[in-house]
């Protein structure tokens, strides 16, 4: 059992009851919700006729549903509209915090929190969406929850969960150039697979992970719940600190160092014990790829696809089903896969660093003919200053469409999505059969330069090439 | 699926219903119930999209259009079932389709949470266990004794595997943990007065009841 890590530290310091049943009654610090998995719950407070404990503590957000094209009201989808004039509603009704549309400060949900300055060191973070781990970048214990308790964190500001077990993952050296966080949590989960992480924790630390920028930290955490961990963090550092120094809704003045002082104890003992370490060296780390159905089916982009009798029996069944439905053959090379569709964007790597790193390898050059690439900005402040650095002119003059904030093909609920069995090169998450809004769309996911990269050649690419 | 659907409620003391089998691993919820159906305000409309994309592939071949899997309210699966996106709406899918109870190798998190939040116990069992249960098309499993964590048969019974957590609130009914968790309202609010960032964030009025 895990002793004196930061994730021990913080569950204590939230527990408010041991429940009967055996699992711990914990405070949820910051509750953020949006409007796809919000309505049932305010629609449960009114059938057992229940307020909301503490509206202060809930911020809300739409970015599920919104389309990136046109975002004059009422939108052009019904189900859309009612969805956003629900969640307009409850938040009038409840009295939460509502950053809509327009507002400035409206965007995909994990972009915004830390952006404001709501997401801090030593909370608990809990929102109806399965990437709440990307809050973990700031030493916070961040995770997904469903609408039952999203209901139950707008009731009691707590719900009922088991302890987690903590897992650290320790990356030595550096991340070698050309190759970003993204690649090396898409090859973490390639080795730890995508159900290693049930149960657990995973803790990110080492030489690595401490090079890393705070968004990048966001893209590792975020992708946790992809290697099966609900929740994923990193220890605050200077860097940590800084990021949220001066934010909208960071503590100022005396408050400041009050809160500086105790973010600074926050971090998991040199001596602490955890359940399980596993070490990754970062210098080895390839720009990495996914060629199938889920985001542990990876390769560097000079390896082959794997043949059947090179995995183990236990992920053969998945590969297979994976070869099906992407169409490639065992022991092909991911490089010069033809792409269709370029899209820059999501919770995972639509921050301005993600921006900038795609924008630097666009500068000059033109998409290739017959791919639709389009960039949609993670929120409406990242796409303010993405503007003011001209990012966006270099991504329209290259021949990308630019976009209005919103989750977008990540996971197409609003009108962009994939057509017939068309393949991606996606800076998103999610991988799975249909994920991108055609039954038989076909995603590959990467970093963000390497799709600007498979975006000017057409195919899969080394973004190093062009570097 | 079941005519009128009535949420379960209460104590949970046994699942009667036939078993139906679903094969693959890492079945994500995306596949349960695809992000299109996910523009709804309610939960009550999502039975007959269960695994939408997946039936259509298969043009009635899928167990969920299968004549003899109807009425089946055991879903049997392989492993990491319900990995991916965190929507309830995937197991309200399956409640709504008339799926009580799951038996699988392995569940991801936040699937199995929701299921236990909403009244759908999930049991484990090993890899080769349930091949078997898969494979043989003469054995019928009709019911799961949620005390005894057992799934029987005419001829054997099969232990199963849940974490006591769960299995306690089944039995106790309190499954729904809102009415629990409203128990300790002065807990709650001694909590958020300790809480050290209440303190440096007051003056911030994000974080102060409007």
């Amino acid at each position: 059992m895990s002793k004196d890590t930061l994730f021990d530290k913080v569950w204590d310091l939230h527990k408010v009851s041991s429940l009967p049943g055996g699992s711990d009654q914990i405070f949820i610090g910051l509750h953020l919700i949006h409007e796809v998995t919000s309505p049932q719950a305010f629609g449960a407070l009114k059938d057992k006729n229940l307020k909301v404990k503490f509206p202060g503590r809930t911020v809300a957000t739409v970015d599920h549903i919104v389309p990136t094209d046109n975002q004059s009201r009422p939108f052009k989808d019904n189900l859309a509209e009612q969805m956003i004039e629900t969640l307009e509603k409850n938040c009038l009704q409840h009295k939460i915090r509502f950053f809509n549309i327009g507002s400035g400060n409206q965007g995909i949900v994990h972009v915004v929190a830390p952006e404001l300055g709501l997401t801090q060191p030593g909370m608990t973070i809990a929102c109806g969406d399965s990437h709440t781990s990307t809050h973990g970048a700031f030493g916070s214990i961040a995770f997904g929850i469903g609408t039952s308790q999203v209901r139950d964190v707008l009731a009691t500001q707590t719900i009922a969960m088991n302890k987690l077990k903590v897992r650290q993952i320790w990356c030595e050296n550096k991340l070698s150039h050309g190759v970003y966080a993204k690649d090396l949590v898409l090859h973490i989960i390639n080795r730890l697979g995508v159900k290693a992480g049930v149960g657990f924790a995973y803790e990110f630390a080492g030489p690595a992970i401490n090079s890393l920028s705070i968004e990048e930290r966001m893209t590792i955490c975020n992708m946790s719940i992809e290697g099966g961990a609900r929740c994923g963090y990193i220890n605050p550092d200077e860097k940590t600190f800084n990021y949220i120094k001066n934010k909208l809704c960071a503590p100022k003045n005396e408050n400041w160092d009050e809160a500086l002082s105790w973010w600074k104890s926050l971090k998991s003992d040199a001596n602490s014990i955890y359940d399980d370490v596993i070490k990754f060296d970062a210098s080895k780390v390839e720009p990495t790829i996914t060629w199938g159905i889920t985001p542990g089916q990876s390769v560097g982009i000079n390896q082959k696809i794997p043949l059947l009798k090179e995995l183990s029996p236990n992920d053969q069944f998945i590969a297979e089903e994976a070869f099906e439905y992407m169409g490639f053959k065992p022991g092909q090379l991911i490089k010069d896969t033809p792409i269709d569709v370029c899209f820059i964007g999501s919770c995972t790597n639509g921050r301005i660093s993600d921006l900038r790193v795609a924008a630097k390898v666009l500068k000059n050059k033109k998409v290739s003919q017959n791919i639709k690439a389009f960039v949609v900005p993670g929120s409406e402040k990242v796409a303010k200053e993405a503007k003011i650095e001209g990012l966006d002119k270099i991504f329209l003059d290259a021949g990308f469409q630019w976009r209005e904030p919103g989750c977008s093909m990540c996971l197409a609920m609003n009108s962009d999505k994939l057509i017939g069995n068309q393949i991606s090169a996606s800076s998103s998450n999610r991988n799975f059969k249909g994920r991108q809004g055609s039954p038989s769309g076909r995603t590959l996911l990467m970093s963000p330069a390497m799709v600007a990269a498979a975006a000017i050649s057409g195919k899969v690419t080394d973004v190093r090439d062009f570097m | 699926m079941i005519e009128q659907f009535q949420a379960p409620f209460g104590p949970i003391l046994k699942i009667v219903g036939k078993t139906i089998v679903l094969v693959g691993d890492d079945i994500d919820t995306d596949r349960i119930i695809p992000a299109r159906f996910l523009k709804c305000v309610n939960f009550d409309n999502l039975g007959k999209s269960v695994f939408e994309d997946d039936r259509k592939n298969l043009k009635g071949k899928h167990p969920f259009d299968l004549e003899s899997n109807k009425g089946s309210s055991i879903l049997i699966v392989n492993s990491n079932f319900g990995c991916g996106s965190s929507r309830e709406h995937a197991p309200q899918a399956l409640l709504r389709w008339g799926i009580r109870a799951i038996i699988g190798e392995s569940f991801a998190e936040i699937f199995y949470s929701n299921c236990i939040s909403i009244g759908i116990p999930c049991y484990t069992l090993p890899k080769k266990i349930i091949k078997n249960i898969q494979e043989n098309k003469n054995e019928h499993f009709y019911e799961i004794d949620i005390k005894e964590s057992i799934l029987k048969s005419k001829v054997f019974n099969l232990d199963l595997q849940i974490k006591n957590s769960s299995k306690n609130m089944f039995l106790s009914g309190k499954w729904d943990a809102t009415s629990t968790l409203l128990e300790n309202a002065n807990l709650i609010e001694q909590k958020l007065n300790d809480l050290p960032y209440t303190k440096f964030n007051q003056s911030n009025e994000l974080f102060e009841t409007i």
